[in-house]
């Protein structure tokens, strides 16, 4: 027993309530999100000894169905997710602070507040132990995600705001529906490396049953045709789009998946139903559509949502492809892209309070005036369509070589074709910031401290870890040993269970 | 002492109430002090009761020392000490909310207001309580008559809603009264235990069924089981705040309660209880599905609410109509769930019109500002009628739909995910006007009003159990609920 992933979920739960009393001072509100920021970092990061060395810091509390108690679990996965979300949630929170002061915005308590809930319900799902722990923090997600993409209360916020809660509360319906089915089928199982559900019931209504779940958890992860939510919740404030849209919320569905995939059915009960290769092909075409969808848009924050929906599918393409290396590439993807895909929008937060411009042809001459913002741009989007010595390389090697390693070639020519398309709809922005013409002569005029020195740190960071991907974190390592365990947790349930 | 508890439970309430009145034209305050201590007494009682029964088994009660089944015989049983417990708790809640002169009325109708409440209280109390059909209707009729005069104070619309709830209630006790008269001619005995034992010779007889088809149909209208609900939406919107706060809790769980111990505990399980229960199965799918689409047409909050009931009553029956383990489990935990988060729903509904005098949901612009912790109150209730975790409403659906997937009936799955997802529809409606439509232009920022904190404990203590029996929901079901399941499938 160690509270310790307890902890790191309350820690911030409480700084929301303690947000929401300092209404009227601001400055100690801000420290409030600070010291939570750092408190759970600190306790996330104080698991990783323990974890690395092959342990798993797990306790129980109240049974909350027959035999499914809230369990909350730091295992090798949960622990890349929490860690990456704890130490983005840091520099969002300097960002943020900034970029709410400079635009003004109005209800700002209610918006860290929120904010704070949502990334306890991050660590709960990142150290949920079981699936209806799982659902309990995935939906408190979802709930308290809510506030923040209607934060401008505008008639476009609130409909955005109905639609996500169309997409995601819908879904999560059929996700209760599967994990009510899990629970008849499989009572009082906790997740398992490898699954747990081979040979509990007919190919046939465990097919139904992971078609359910996959749509609860594809709605948040974005996969087409349920991703038009993404695009439409770019209306809320930038940093919420950074950390939300591009790391918490939409990790959260790519990391349910992985969840659903290896820790509850296991790859070769998908291989046995067929599951792999419908998965697949939804995420590959998720993945091209997604790209061309992005070559289209003209706004900036638009163009980076479909860019998002299309890199969430990488993570759930390595997870339906089932190597080893394709696994891990998954899962140090959900790292990567999180750091990648956090500096783009961090930059175009910044370009948008400093010129309030997000429309790609406005850019032009921009990269003149703020050199470090569109710098940062430019290290991202190359990380972004995989050019070796940054991050993306890393996860995006790992997934070609297990689309090859499984002999499924055709998923190598996705990523490639993809990474095209990647420098296609990135390059433009980057080179019309840099070479276009500008209506007025540009002179220096960067975006103030709290907004680019986040984004320049997320962009170092994406390049350190392109180079040496186990510094610091150990997220490389994480993710690797993570997806051993998961391959030989299916060869055991394989040889175990035996095939149905 | 233990021995007098069953009795003792519903005679607090009568000794009060018949006081309560009197001593109001002498001291008001006085008289609601003695109203409170009897219901604190009688809530005390029956939780003393249910802990006594589930340790050392049923405790049955002679009345006047008269033996079964000659006599009148009171039963407490963990299903009907779990029921007292529920309504003596809200109750209590309900009564602190009120306060002494309930809505601001002079001194004797604060009087005759907490007189006819415990009445209404006496008699709940004793249907759950009796073990003999013909007293449950008298209790029936004295709860009835109490809620009428109740329901009826809020006006003058609130007196023709009441005046329709009236015929249309007793119409329906007529009914339950005709099938006991049959199963008393079959049978010759009005004890629940006593006619169970003797209904499985005669279940061929065909007034037998006519018995069964007459209690359902009395109990379905006092249920307000969709389509027998018109009365409802009416009765509950024009009545003052605490008595919609307390009967829309707990008024139909107690009909909902009869129709499950006759169904499951008198009438044999074959027969014409079964086909009385698939039939009602069917007829609670759509109930489920019409109150919720009808709430989303309002305009008028507290009809809403109303409708929404008519649908979760339908939650209640469709767990009786499967009567699988799973799903009476859950139509047992949603009928404690329903009776808090409803009742806790309606007294901030309440609230806010006796505060502000706003009960179109159009108005509600701005009311987060206004009444911030009335209105998270009503956010967490609402949020668990919806059946979102940790609640105590997720859970009930939880063993609700458990129950409908164990016994293959898939339509009534996709109703219940359905009827979630109509709730979200309805309530987030209210969110938005409350938390994101600014108040009209030139009105300026409204001031804070909160509720004063008579109002406001009671609301919150319904919020904090609907949190918290929700997180702790395994040791109700597992302590409680199992217990109270019929014979067959209790452990």
């Amino acid at each position: 027993m160690s509270h310790y992933p307890l902890l790191a979920v309350l820690v911030s739960l409480l700084a929301a309530g303690a947000i929401l009393l300092s209404d009227r001072r601001p400055n100690v509100r801000e420290a409030w999100t600070f010291v939570a920021a750092a408190v759970k970092f600190l306790l996330v990061v104080s698991m990783l000894p323990t974890v690395l060395a092959g342990g798993v810091i797990e306790a129980t509390y109240a049974e909350l169905l027959p035999g499914w108690s809230l369990h909350l679990r730091a295992d090798l996965f949960g622990l890349i997710f929490a860690l990456l979300a704890s130490g983005l949630w840091i520099l969002t929170s300097i960002y943020s602070i900034g970029y709410m002061r400079a635009g003004h915005y109005t209800h700002q308590t209610g918006y860290f507040a929120s904010f704070a809930v949502c990334l306890s319900a991050t660590m709960g799902i990142a150290f949920a132990g079981n699936l209806i722990t799982f659902f309990l923090f995935y939906e408190m997600l979802t709930l308290a995600t809510y506030p923040l993409v209607v934060h401008d209360r505008t008639e476009e916020a609130v409909a955005a705001g109905r639609k996500y809660l169309a997409y995601t509360l819908g879904a999560g319906q059929l996700l209760l529906l599967a994990i009510v089915a899990v629970a008849i089928l499989a009572p009082g199982e906790s997740f398992q490396p490898g699954g747990f559900l081979m040979g509990k019931a007919p190919l046939g209504v465990l097919g139904l049953v992971f078609v359910l779940g996959l749509i609860g958890v594809g709605a948040k992860a974005a996969i087409m045709p349920l991703h038009s939510w993404l695009p439409a919740a770019m209306v809320a404030p930038t940093p919420v789009s950074a950390l939300l849209h591009a790391v918490a919320v939409v990790k959260a569905g790519t990391f349910g998946c992985l969840r659903l995939v290896h820790y509850v059915f296991g790859v070769d009960l998908l291989r046995a139903m067929g599951a792999d290769t419908v998965l697949a092909v939804a995420a590959a075409l998720t993945i091209l559509l997604a790209s061309v969808r992005a070559l289209g848009e003209q706004n900036l924050k638009r163009r980076l949502a479909y860019s998002t929906v299309s890199q969430l599918s990488y993570i759930v393409l390595g997870a339906a492809i089932g190597s080893t290396a394709a696994v891990a590439g998954a899962m140090f993807h959900v790292v990567a892209h999180g750091f990648m895909k956090i500096t783009l929008f961090f930059c175009a937060g910044a370009i948008y309070v400093k010129t309030h411009k997000l429309e790609i042809p406005d850019l032009a001459g921009l990269g003149r005036q703020m050199p470090i913002t569109f710098g940062a741009f430019a290290l991202g989007a190359l990380g972004l369509a995989g050019t070796p010595l940054f991050v993306g390389f890393i996860s995006k090697w790992n997934l070609g070589m297990g689309a090859l390693q499984s002999g499924q070639a055709v998923f190598l020519a996705v990523f490639v074709a993809s990474g095209i398309l990647n420098f296609a709809y990135f390059f433009p922005v980057v080179y019309t910031a840099f070479f276009g013409r500008p209506e007025q002569t540009m002179r220096f005029d960067e975006a103030n401290t709290a907004l680019w020195a986040p984004l320049a740190a997320t962009a170092v960071i994406s390049l350190i870890l392109g180079v040496y991907p186990n510094a610091g974190l150990q997220f490389y390592h994480l993710a690797w040993t993570a997806a051993e365990s998961v391959m030989a947790g299916a060869g055991q349930a394989l040889a175990g269970g035996g095939m149905p | 002492m233990t021995a007098h508890l069953p009795v003792l439970i519903a005679v607090l309430p009568l000794a009060a109430s018949v006081i309560v009145p009197l001593l109001a034209l002498v001291s008001v305050k006085a008289a609601f002090a003695v109203a409170l201590l009897a219901l604190a007494a009688a809530a005390l009682a029956s939780c003393t009761a249910l802990s006594h029964v589930l340790a050392h088994g049923v405790l049955r009660y002679e009345l006047g020392g008269w033996a079964p089944p000659w006599g009148i015989e009171y039963v407490l049983d963990p299903l009907s000490g779990g029921v007292a417990a529920l309504i003596t708790l809200v109750a209590v809640c309900v009564a602190v909310y009120a306060g002494p002169r309930a809505d601001g009325g002079s001194a004797a109708r604060g009087g005759m207001f907490h007189g006819l409440y415990l009445l209404l209280v006496t008699g709940l109390l004793g249907i759950v309580l009796t073990g003999d059909m013909f007293n449950l209707y008298v209790f029936l009729e004295i709860s009835s008559l109490a809620a009428y005069a109740l329901l009826a104070s809020g006006g003058i619309r609130g007196t023709v809603a009441t005046f329709r709830y009236l015929i249309v209630g007793t119409i329906a006790a007529t009914f339950y009264l005709l099938g006991t008269g049959y199963l008393y001619a079959l049978t010759g005995t009005l004890n629940m235990a006593d006619m169970a034992a003797r209904l499985t010779a005669v279940a061929d007889a065909r007034a037998y069924g006519v018995a069964v088809v007459l209690i359902v149909i009395g109990l379905a209208i006092k249920a307000a089981l969709f389509p027998l609900h018109g009365w409802l939406p009416d009765a509950y919107t024009y009545a003052p705040a605490p008595v919609t706060g307390f009967i829309a809790a707990v008024m139909a769980k107690v009909s909902a309660y009869v129709l499950f111990r006759v169904l499951y505990f008198v009438t044999p399980a074959e027969g014409a209880s079964a086909q009385a229960l698939m039939l009602l199965g069917w007829v609670s799918v759509i109930a489920v599905l019409a109150g919720s689409i009808l709430a989303m047409a309002q305009h008028d909050i507290r009809r809403m609410l109303a409708y929404s009931s008519v649908g979760q009553m339908g939650y209640i029956v469709l767990g009786f109509a499967l009567g699988t383990p799973a799903a009476l489990i859950g139509a047992l935990l949603h009928l404690f769930g329903h009776a808090v988060m409803k009742g806790c729903l309606f007294l901030v509904v309440g609230g806010i019109r006796w505060r502000t005098g706003i009960y179109r949901i159009s108005d509600y612009a701005g009311m987060g500002r206004r009444m911030p912790l009335t209105m998270a109150a009503f956010v967490v209730a609402a949020l668990a009628m919806i059946g979102l975790p940790p609640t105590l409403g997720f859970f009930s659906k939880w063993y609700l739909i458990t129950g409908a997937v164990e016994a293959g009936a898939w339509l009534f799955v996709a109703a219940l995910v359905l009827s979630s997802l109509l709730g979200i529809v309805y309530f987030f409606r209210v969110f938005e006007f409350a938390y994101l439509k600014a108040p009209e232009a030139g009105q300026g920022t409204p001031p804070r009003e909160e509720l004063p904190l008579h109002m406001l404990a009671p609301i919150l203590v319904l919020t904090a159990a609907v949190l918290v029996v929700g997180l702790l929901n395994h040791q109700v079901v597992g302590g409680i609920i199992r217990h109270a399941l019929p014979g067959a499938l209790a452990p």
